[in-house]
């Protein structure tokens, strides 16, 4: 009896293997086109936890972003906790005249006047690190060129943006390729990006700023990200040792089931 | 389990201590977690950051408030009312007590302590009020003018609530024989300077 | 103490039967007592439940509908509102997970033959409430009014313009304006607020109401009912309550941990819950480059794509979907479980689960290949086809009278 309950059981496992098996196998070679595709983005390298790189985000943010972009569903005074800040620091570095700490980030400029300069008004930056990605803010604030037409990116071509940052990491220069299509027609495309006049940053340091500025992005697109990543340690080894408790009260209760 | 017979899969249990301890202490943990959880529920009822930052302290100018004058700001949804009592007013105030219910403002619920005295003030002169009726929540009518007046012919100057005939006198207390029963509430108030009067702080070093 | 509380008892039993339901449903409801993994998913399911209707009445609290201000809000509860983040996330995560348990629970059904003879009348009201579930969770998804929101509500609303003669006429009263506007928002909250969790707490009763009627199936098939004890018990039966409460409150266990972890650390779960592109506000003046569906709905909506006549295309995916009411009937087979089938359903039911699954992620993904497609569409259809063939035709083997040892 229990060689052929031994038997039975292994045959069961197998089937179930093969199951198992025949649906891996399906999914499998789909599995990278599921995984968004990330494209030839650099990764940021951000880590919101680090608060020093925050407050150095804030800076930069408030000192060139702020001007333009507004971050329309964030608070200054949020910062005091997040952040680690005084209300007297926020009040004097990050908030622009005009506004107090208990306000939405909004830019000093008028929205009008922004459509006016730009061609179109800046977009708002609090969510820009959800919609776009903080890999994506990365790479396109290192990713500025200039021409003979001005400012350009390869990231997204034709910003309305210029290059805020430039003073900072100098001007790089594209390199051109000449591509072929599949239908035999040509096209020259920036191949890479050199530096041509050395900015006041040397590159190592300008994508520790950019990173700071991003990772500062990343925090005002969910700042109870800091909270819920915190707690949530908590609450999963709460959840498991209940499990467990529980796990041991059904096996006691389940004693009394005659098989 | 009244059943007369046993059931066919189910072994009656011999040993329930196990049983109870591991019951006890799921059950506990298990009132705890449901206890955590239903915190954030209740707490996302509370005033969120727009209304606390809504809710922020008030600063007013008072530079131009003339004697016998009131101005009314909006603090937390209440009328705050600010006026800079007269000599005269300050010097009515002591013999208005035969007429008021609690003419020392001895219920601490209705001001903070640094405004417990006669004029029920920081400075004697300027007067910081929710003018709210504390009946029913209506706004009384300022009427500083003394003499004679349709609800009452001995008027010294003071607050009259239109809405039940509530009186209060020019430092909010409340008179006998109204409806209401609690002098008007003194919100936390201070002074930054001697111009502005900030309504929702206490002064420093005041609880 | 204790003379008052059964005093106070007898008082409202008297009037109120609360202890006779009680043991009908749940101390002396009897179930089979080889219940396995996949019969968690029914209690999980009502757990999700309670889970969107108490997180939805309070983000209700705060959400404003309204083209002008619903986005904002949804911000507002994710800053502002104290634990909003929490509540908010619960409910999203919600969703998609009352799918993925939605969908085991259907597939156990599948597998042990738990719509036949005589539960004809369980599926029937358990695919409707998969109906209005995929209604309740589109209307919920265009609340936060983003631009996948907004564009989603575009496609689906579209479809309905396929339908012959009154088609545009349909999707205008559907919209209650020339576009994806106010007036249809509005009209998704009170319908996903109000009507439809009416509608579904209303048909989980009777699916638990008609379940417990004829009693639950099991694994092998096993009627349970016509063993029973002198006292009319089943033999093979053990009460509910405690066995399977506590059963379910291990399994409830083991499912939070999963749900917690998604809702703490990964809430967006790599866009497929909630995507990029709907953290932009919604504009009808520019389509994101790529609108699929929530996951959820993939299978379906790759189905439609399959095929290329917009009618046509609409028309099969609805008969997809309502294909599951007729199931009862389709299976010819005289026993229930697949485990005294033979091969052919064996291998039947594992083709479709991989096509349904194939669909999902074609339906997903934006240059899938039209031939896969058709090829997934096809064996998804013809799953369902067949059937009356194939279990008609197959060796079975004998039921036992007993659920068995082992």
């Amino acid at each position: 009896m229990a060689e052929t309950n031994g038997a039975k059981s292994a045959l069961k496992r197998l089937r179930i293997g093969v199951v198992a098996g025949i649906l891996i196998a399906s999914i499998l070679p789909a599995w990278p086109t599921l995984a968004a595709p990330k494209g030839d983005l650099d990764a940021a390298g951000t880590n919101i936890f680090d608060t020093a790189s925050l407050q150095r985000g804030a800076a930069l943010f408030s000192n060139y972003c702020l001007a333009c972009h507004s971050a329309k569903y964030m608070r200054f005074k949020r910062m005091e906790e997040d952040l680690d800040l005084t209300e007297e620091e926020i009040e004097s570095f990050l908030v622009p005249a005009g506004l107090e700490a208990g306000d939405y980030m909004m830019s000093s400029m008028p929205y009008e006047q922004s459509a006016d300069w730009f061609g179109k008004a800046p977009p708002d930056l609090s969510l820009t690190a959800r919609s776009r990605g903080p890999d994506w803010i990365y790479t396109f604030l290192r990713s500025y060129y200039l021409t003979e037409d001005g400012w350009n990116n390869k990231v997204l071509e034709n910003p309305a943006m210029p290059h805020v940052l430039w003073e900072l990491q100098g001007i790089q220069r594209p390199v051109m390729e000449t591509v072929e299509a599949q239908d035999g027609s040509t096209e020259v495309k920036v191949a890479s990006l050199e530096l041509d006049v050395a900015g006041q940053m040397d590159p190592d340091a300008y994508d520790k700023t950019v990173r700071d500025i991003v990772a500062f992005m990343e925090y005002i697109a969910e700042p109870a990200k800091l909270k819920r990543e915190r707690l949530g340690v908590w609450v999963l080894l709460f959840l498991a040792l209940f499990t467990f408790l529980a796990y041991l009260l059904y096996r006691e209760y389940w004693k009394d089931i005659k098989k | 389990m009244s059943d007369t017979q046993p059931l066919a899969s189910v072994e009656e249990p011999t040993d329930l201590s196990r049983r109870r301890l591991l019951g006890a202490a799921t059950g506990v943990m298990g009132a705890v977690g449901a206890g955590a959880a239903a915190w954030p529920f209740l707490a996302t009822l509370r005033p969120s950051d727009k209304a606390k930052v809504i809710g922020a302290p008030v600063e007013v100018f008072i530079g131009s408030l003339a004697p016998g004058q009131m101005t009314r700001v909006q603090w937390r949804g209440q009328t705050i009312g600010i006026m800079r009592r007269t000599e005269q007013m300050l010097a009515q105030l002591p013999e208005m007590t035969d007429r008021l219910r609690d003419p020392a403002s001895d219920t601490t619920s209705q001001q903070p302590s640094y405004a417990q005295n006669e004029h029920r003030s920081i400075r004697p002169d300027i007067l910081v009020l929710n003018v709210h009726c504390t009946h029913l929540g209506c706004i009384p009518r300022m009427i500083p003018e003394v003499g004679a007046q349709p609800f009452d012919e001995n008027w010294k100057g003071g607050f009259f609530c239109p809405c039940h005939r509530s009186m209060f006198d020019l430092a909010g207390r409340v008179y006998s024989g109204v409806p209401a029963v609690l002098n008007l509430l003194v919100p936390p108030y201070s002074f930054p300077d001697d111009e502005h009067v900030l309504i929702g702080v206490d002064p420093q070093g005041a609880a | 103490m204790n003379n008052l509380i059964t005093s106070v008892g007898n008082w409202v039993d008297e009037r109120v039967p609360v202890s006779e339901f009680w043991k009908k449903h749940i101390s002396e409801y009897y179930a089979p007592k080889n219940f396995n993994l996949w019969y968690f998913f029914g209690s999980l399911s009502m757990l999700v439940l309670v889970n969107q209707l108490l997180t939805g009445i309070f983000l209700t609290m705060h959400y404003k509908p309204g083209a002008e201000t619903a986005f904002a809000s949804v911000e507002y509860i994710m800053r502002d509102v104290e634990w909003g983040w929490l509540i908010r996330y619960m409910h999203s995560t919600g969703a998609s997970l009352f799918f993925v348990v939605v969908y085991l629970h259907m597939f156990r059904a599948l597998m042990y033959g738990s719509y036949q003879k005589p539960r004809e009348i369980v599926w029937i009201l358990g695919v409707t409430i998969y109906l209005v579930l995929m209604a309740e969770s589109f209307m919920g998804y265009v609340l936060p009014w983003g631009q996948m929101s907004y564009w989603g509500a575009q496609v689906i609303i579209s479809l309905f313009g396929a339908v012959p003669y009154v088609g545009e006429a349909l999707v205008e009263w559907i919209r209650g304006d020339y576009f994806v506007a106010d007036a249809t928002l509005n009209r998704f909250f009170a319908l996903h607020v109000v009507a439809l969790p009416l509608v579904l707490v209303g048909l989980v009763v009777l699916h638990l109401a008609a379940l417990h009627e004829v009693g639950s199936n099991n694994p092998e098939g096993v009627d349970i009912k016509k063993k029973k004890d002198a006292e009319g018990r089943p033999l093979d039966g053990i009460p509910f309550h405690p066995y399977y409460t506590i059963k379910d409150i291990f399994g409830a266990g083991f499912f939070l941990f999963i749900a917690a972890f998604i809702v703490f650390f990964a809430p967006e779960f790599g866009g497929k819950f909630l995507k990029p592109d709907n953290f932009v506000q919604a504009n009808p003046l520019v389509t994101p480059d790529h609108i699929p569906p929530v996951w959820y709905f993939t299978p379906f909506y790759a189905i439609l794509q399959a095929v290329p006549d917009k009618l046509m295309g609409v028309i099969l995916m609805g008969v997809s979907v309502l294909i599951l009411y007729i199931v009862p009937w389709l299976d010819r087979s005289p026993v229930r479980s697949i485990r005294y089938r033979s091969w052919p359903s064996k291998v039947a039911l594992a083709i479709f689960a991989v096509a349904f699954i194939r669909l999902g992620m074609l339906g997903l993904s934006q240059d899938s290949s039209t031939l896969e497609l058709r090829l997934w569409t096809f064996v998804y259809f013809a799953f369902f086809i067949l059937m009356p063939i194939w279990t008609r035709l197959e060796p079975t083997k004998a039921v036992p009278e007993r659920v068995s040892s082992a």
